[in-house]
């Protein structure tokens, strides 16, 4: 299978790798997939007081689609506030990648990243975790 | 050289330039049907097949009417447990194969079970080969058939045929191998192996596509098959169709080469191919999957821990490699043969497949290390597991998430 010229730019030159400290109180973290399945994908936000994502950035086991995938939703989750972020939809990953159908998995995976890095950020600044979609990985 | 390099020789091998040669003129003014008997032009063709049938003769050992030519080794799987199973009904309904064979064995017997067969798939050991004390425990007073592979095609393990060919026999059942990666690779003689039956293609051996064998003995015992296709009863009855003679001619060539180079091909292969593993195997957390010591000279198999297969070969990108990775395929699950050996999903996610051929150099081995290496330490760098493992943190105590 060939892959979009989108796909092998962010493979090719990844933004966001990387890690932030995870037990800080304003960085948020998110820990999806399993290693027996192929993928995993970590993505990390930092949230200032204003609610604003300053800083994304991830690490991911898996193929190029979910590297690309994620790549993109750290560039996606820069500047924007929480409650944006929060409707970014897997599609958006699909559409802006030109993901072939096989691949779709992948970015729903960057979508469970995204919403459980938030959800890590609120619980550990005494929020309420919001009610996550079942993965349909 | 030229890039991208091709390392992916398991899964076809080029054409060589002088089985070209030999085809042409059968594409052209030498077209006769080799079934006509009544004038020249199907008798130069009759004459081709029949040449060709002596260079796959000498090849494994046979004689020429041992030969059925077919569309490939898929066919020949497919002729070979189909037709013993019809033939021999009378006699059993038990067929005994291995987890590891490839889908043209396993299908065909999925699809005999359908039909009244009971079939046993052994399992194999670690490191890829099947246990004869299973074997000899599996066969009943029904067994007709062991159909054990002789190389595997994506590890490159050779099973120990002799020992399994005499269990067999003692226990008056046939013995069929698909030997599809190990003609013209390494010495394969049906009288020595003790095979009854042996499928194979001639693309795996710089033939051309399209076109295989099966061997069916004659003599000690005669062994028949029933046709799968019906028609004008070429191939002695056993498998009718228009014969394909530049196919056959290119394959009868292409055994001619194979007989010829054999030794110093194998020797110079594996010669590379342990310059290829030893340099990779040096790298942290990599593992060589398979038996190293009973194996084709040309494969190596390798597990690079925590970076997926098919993101690395992305990375590899002036590489044609292979990899048991489960986002190669459309399915979810990764290959099922890494999977037989016992490695857990995850290994067999990271598996990369070299297969080195004919015209693979020194130089292309070189550069092949070197993108492998970078590849692998860019994937790790991006790869969270690879960090938390370097953190000193047991991924097996993880709680990851369902799906
Ligand atoms: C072991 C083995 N058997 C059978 C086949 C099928 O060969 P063909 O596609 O030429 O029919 C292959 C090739 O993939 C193979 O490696
Ligand atoms: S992570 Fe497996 S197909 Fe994308």
């Amino acid at each position: 299978m060939a892959y979009s010229e989108k796909v092998m730019e962010h493979y090719t030159n990844p933004r966001n790798v990387g890690t932030l400290n995870k037990d800080s109180k304003s960085v948020g973290t998110g820990l999806v997939g399993a290693p027996e399945c192929g993928d995993v994908m970590r993505l990390q936000i930092e949230v200032d007081e204003n609610n604003v994502i300053t800083d994304a950035k991830f690490k991911t086991f898996g193929c190029g689609s979910a590297i690309a995938s994620s790549s993109l939703a750290t560039e996606w989750l820069k500047g924007k506030t929480v409650d944006e972020a929060l409707t970014i939809d897997n599609m958006d990953i699909v559409e802006e990648l030109a993901l072939p159908p096989v691949k779709i998995h992948c970015s729903v995976l960057a979508e469970d990243a995204i919403k459980s890095a938030i959800n890590d950020y609120r619980v550990k600044n005494g929020l309420e975790p919001f009610e996550l979609a079942k993965s349909h990985h | 050289m030229e890039l991208p390099i091709y390392l992916d020789n398991n899964a076809t091998t080029p054409l060589d330039p002088r089985v070209l040669e030999a085809m042409l003129p059968y594409f052209t003014n030498k077209f006769g049907n080799a079934a006509s008997r009544n004038h020249a032009f199907g008798w130069v063709a009759e004459e081709a097949v029949d040449y060709s049938r002596e260079q796959v003769a000498k090849l494994i050992g046979c004689t020429e009417k041992e030969i059925i030519f077919t569309s490939g080794a898929t066919e020949a799987d497919n002729l070979g447990i189909k037709g013993v199973f019809e033939m021999y009904q009378d006699k059993g309904n038990h067929i005994i194969t291995a987890t590891t064979e490839h889908k043209a064995v396993l299908d065909t017997c999925k699809h005999l079970e359908k039909a009244g067969a009971k079939v046993t798939y052994l399992k194999v050991k670690e490191d890829g080969l099947i246990d004869l004390q299973e074997l000899e425990a599996a066969m009943t007073d029904q067994t007709i058939l062991v159909t054990i592979m002789y190389g595997n095609n994506e590890i490159g393990v050779v099973q120990p045929i002799k020992e399994i060919s005499a269990i067999a026999h003692k226990h008056g059942a046939l013995f069929m191998t698909d030997a599809t990666q190990a003609v013209g690779k390494i010495p394969v003689d049906v009288n020595a192996d003790g095979i009854d039956l042996m499928a194979f293609s001639a693309h795996k051996m710089y033939g051309p596509k399209g076109v295989g064998v099966l061997y069916v003995r004659r003599k000690n015992p005669r062994v028949k098959v029933t046709a799968q296709i019906d028609g004008g009863g070429h191939e002695r009855g056993m498998r009718s169709g228009t014969l394909n003679v530049p196919g056959i001619v290119g394959l009868g060539k292409a055994c001619e080469l194979c007989r010829l180079e054999m030794d110093s091909e194998a020797k110079r292969l594996s010669g590379l191919r342990d310059k290829l593993e030893s340099a990779l195997s040096q790298m942290e957390e990599s593992y060589v999957n398979g038996n190293v010591e009973h194996r084709l000279p040309h494969v190596a198999n390798i597990s690079f821990k925590y970076v997926e297969g098919e993101g690395l070969m992305m990375a590899m990108k002036d590489l044609a490699v292979s990899s048991g990775s489960a986002c190669t395929s459309a399915s979810l699950e990764p290959s099922y043969v890494l999977k037989s050996l016992g490695l857990s999903d995850d290994l067999a996610h990271s598996s990369i497949r070299f297969g080195l051929g004919r015209f693979t150099t020194e130089e292309e081995i070189d550069y092949a290390i070197e993108n492998t290496k970078k590849a692998v330490n860019h994937l790790r760098d991006l790869s969270p597991l690879w960090e938390m493992f370097k953190e000193g943190i047991d991924l097996s105590k993880i709680e990851w998430a369902e799906h």
